[in-house]
């Protein structure tokens, strides 16, 4: 996924060259046929974040549309301040590369988890967000970007994920995809969730649960008129996101449905990490498993708390 | 030729104008903006090239004024020339007004960026000096610094990434008035040897002596190397003023007295 996504940089530097690409201390050769066809749009800047960030926003506020790679929790945690007041603030076109959202990084342990990233990005106005599925969205997501006026945080997975997204569902900024239509049960994606939810939801569906997806790709700003469409017809919602539930997709989700009313409010569940440091290494899917984030027990979460809601009222 | 400047009678000039904000407003770094008062009229008087019915001209001199909260000497400055009307100043951090506490370059034609949390405007300056290497303009980029604000671990990747790109086009000026909030520089997070840091991370490194305001104004005239350049000016907090000199009660000021308010006017008037 990430090669997808500096790849597709390369390709919009190609076509316009106030595209500048920054990356703070790559891995070796990443990116060396950019430095090699487009010097001067070219920089690897050093173990700097903090600099990085306003060098970017300095070069935006002159006219050019900066992307900037590193590990997300350096993008993120270390440079809050930078974002919020040379990003955010200044509202300029630069776009913040976040490789390694989520658990990617757990053999790395809590230095290197990008697990509350969401919440500390979401609160910076101007800010968009945006998390793809897999490699073949994060593509339409990099094209997307290039119109965007303002800052942008995309976040980036791990790589070599199964591609659950389809073409002809397009992409658009801020708008949600429908995957599945609501039935009994909706889940509310972001990010490689989406896989996991279309894992349990065959399952679920196997079982005669009628179930929902709605995979919110960009996070902030966030689809509630669409979410509201489909949550409107659940009795139960389940947000699934690979973050803290403190500020995440959930809190999204739970905030928009205690501002709306509903004929008959379904029941919300919110699966993510707890406000805990995760305590173990291991692998992205090991520590997903350990937070109730698989397929398996996500679709046993639905099924528990589906037997716990009545059915549906005729014409209410 | 132009007139050799009165950079003392602009001094107290300015001066006046910061006192009648403060006494609107009820507040204001005073002293912070007093150190840099002769500064910033140097590079507006003498140095930039800016034009104030076209302040995005692209090809104008960029000033990032990185200490922020030093603002209440530049918006005089960038009033008088013409970028924003004089009522704005007696407005100063009014609900109404678009001149804050700390400036922002949305809302105040003139100002480059957004200052006022320290460590940022050394690294937007690099941004926008590296953009004018790109777009083939011969733009300077001028950043103010505090030397408090030399704390800040942000300067410093700055000025190793500045170095790297040898950007001649950019000068950093460092407002060192040896004095932070709390208390001496040398005692709170000392800087020396200052001038060989700068040195040693590739700066050309000059000092000014701002009681001689001539001096920066020269060395801003001097041709440009093929490195970045830093020019640490020697002030003084609270300066022009007898009892704000050196005063650290004065780096943030509330509500001016009826006797402060007399005495600064008395001074200003000699």
């Amino acid at each position: 996924m990430r090669k997808r996504c500096l790849d597709a940089v390369y390709r919009l530097a190609k076509k316009n060259k106030d595209i500048i690409f920054i990356g703070s201390d790559l891995g070796v050769g990443v990116m060396d046929h950019f430095k090699k066809e487009m010097p001067e749009q070219w920089f690897m800047e050093g173990v700097c974040e903090q600099h990085i960030i306003g060098m970017a926003a300095g070069l935006a506020m002159t006219g050019k549309t900066v992307y900037f790679n590193t590990i997300a929790t350096f993008i993120t945690r270390r440079c809050l301040e930078q974002n919020i007041i040379d990003l955010g603030l200044s509202n300029v076109k630069v776009r913040l590369l976040g490789s390694g959202g989520g658990l990617v990084y757990a053999p790395l342990g809590p230095t290197h988890l990008a697990t509350e990233d969401i919440t500390l990005m979401r609160a910076i106005p101007n800010m968009t967000i945006v998390a793809p599925c897999d490699a073949e969205e994060m593509e339409r997501a990099m094209m997307a970007s290039e119109r965007l006026p303002g800052p942008l945080y995309m976040r980036i997975a791990k790589g070599g994920e199964a591609v659950v997204s389809k073409p002809e569902q397009g992409f658009e900024l801020g708008k949600a995809i429908v995957h599945q239509e609501a039935g009994d049960l909706l889940f509310v994606t972001t990010g490689v969730m989406l896989s996991r939810a279309l894992e349990a939801a065959q399952a679920l569906e196997k079982e005669g649960i009628s179930t929902g997806i709605l995979h919110a790709h960009t996070i902030k700003p966030f689809d509630a008129r669409t979410f509201l469409a489909q949550a409107s017809k659940a009795k139960v919602v389940i947000s699934l996101e690979e973050h803290t539930l403190a500020g995440g997709l959930g809190s999204i989700v739970a905030e928009v449905m205690a501002e709306n009313s509903f004929k008959r409010t379904p029941l919300l569940k919110r699966l993510g990490i707890p406000d805990v440091f995760p305590d173990k290494y291991g692998s992205q899917n090991s520590l997903l498993e350990h937070y109730g984030l698989s397929a398996p027990l996500i679709a046993e979460q639905a099924r528990r708390l589906l037997s716990k809601r009545p059915p549906k009222a005729v014409n209410s | 030729m132009k007139q050799t400047l009165d950079y003392s009678k602009l001094g107290r000039q300015t001066r006046k104008t910061i006192t009648e904000m403060v006494i609107a407003a009820g507040r204001g770094h005073v002293g912070s903006a007093f150190s840099i008062v002769e500064t910033l009229l140097v590079l507006y008087e003498s140095i930039l090239q800016v034009d104030p019915k076209n302040p995005h001209w692209a090809d104008r001199d960029r000033l990032i004024l990185s200490k922020g909260h030093g603002c209440l000497a530049l918006y005089p400055i960038l009033s008088g020339l013409g970028f924003f009307p004089k009522e704005e100043l007696l407005k100063y951090c009014k609900p109404d007004g678009i001149l804050g506490g700390h400036p922002e370059h949305q809302k105040i034609p003139g100002v480059e960026a957004s200052t006022g949390a320290l460590g940022h405007g050394l690294s937007i300056g690099i941004g926008m000096a590296l953009a004018a290497r790109m777009n083939r303009r011969d733009y300077g980029v001028y950043v103010i610094i505090g030397d408090g604000e030399c704390d800040e671990g942000s300067i410093w990747e700055g000025a190793l990434s500045a170095s790297k790109h040898k950007l001649s086009n950019l000068t950093v000026i460092v407002d060192y008035n040896k004095q932070q909030s709390y208390g001496d520089v040398s005692e709170v997070l000392p800087l020396e040897p200052f001038a060989d840091k700068w040195r040693a991370f590739g700066f050309e490194t000059l000092e000014a002596h701002m009681d001689h305001p001539k001096e920066l104004e020269d060395i801003l005239k001097r041709p440009r190397g093929t490195s970045p350049r830093v020019v640490i000016t020697h002030t003084i907090k609270g300066k022009g003023i007898s009892f704000i000199e050196k005063n650290l009660s004065w780096h943030h000021k509330g509500k001016l007295t009826p006797l402060e308010i007399e005495n600064i006017f008395n001074e200003l008037e000699i």
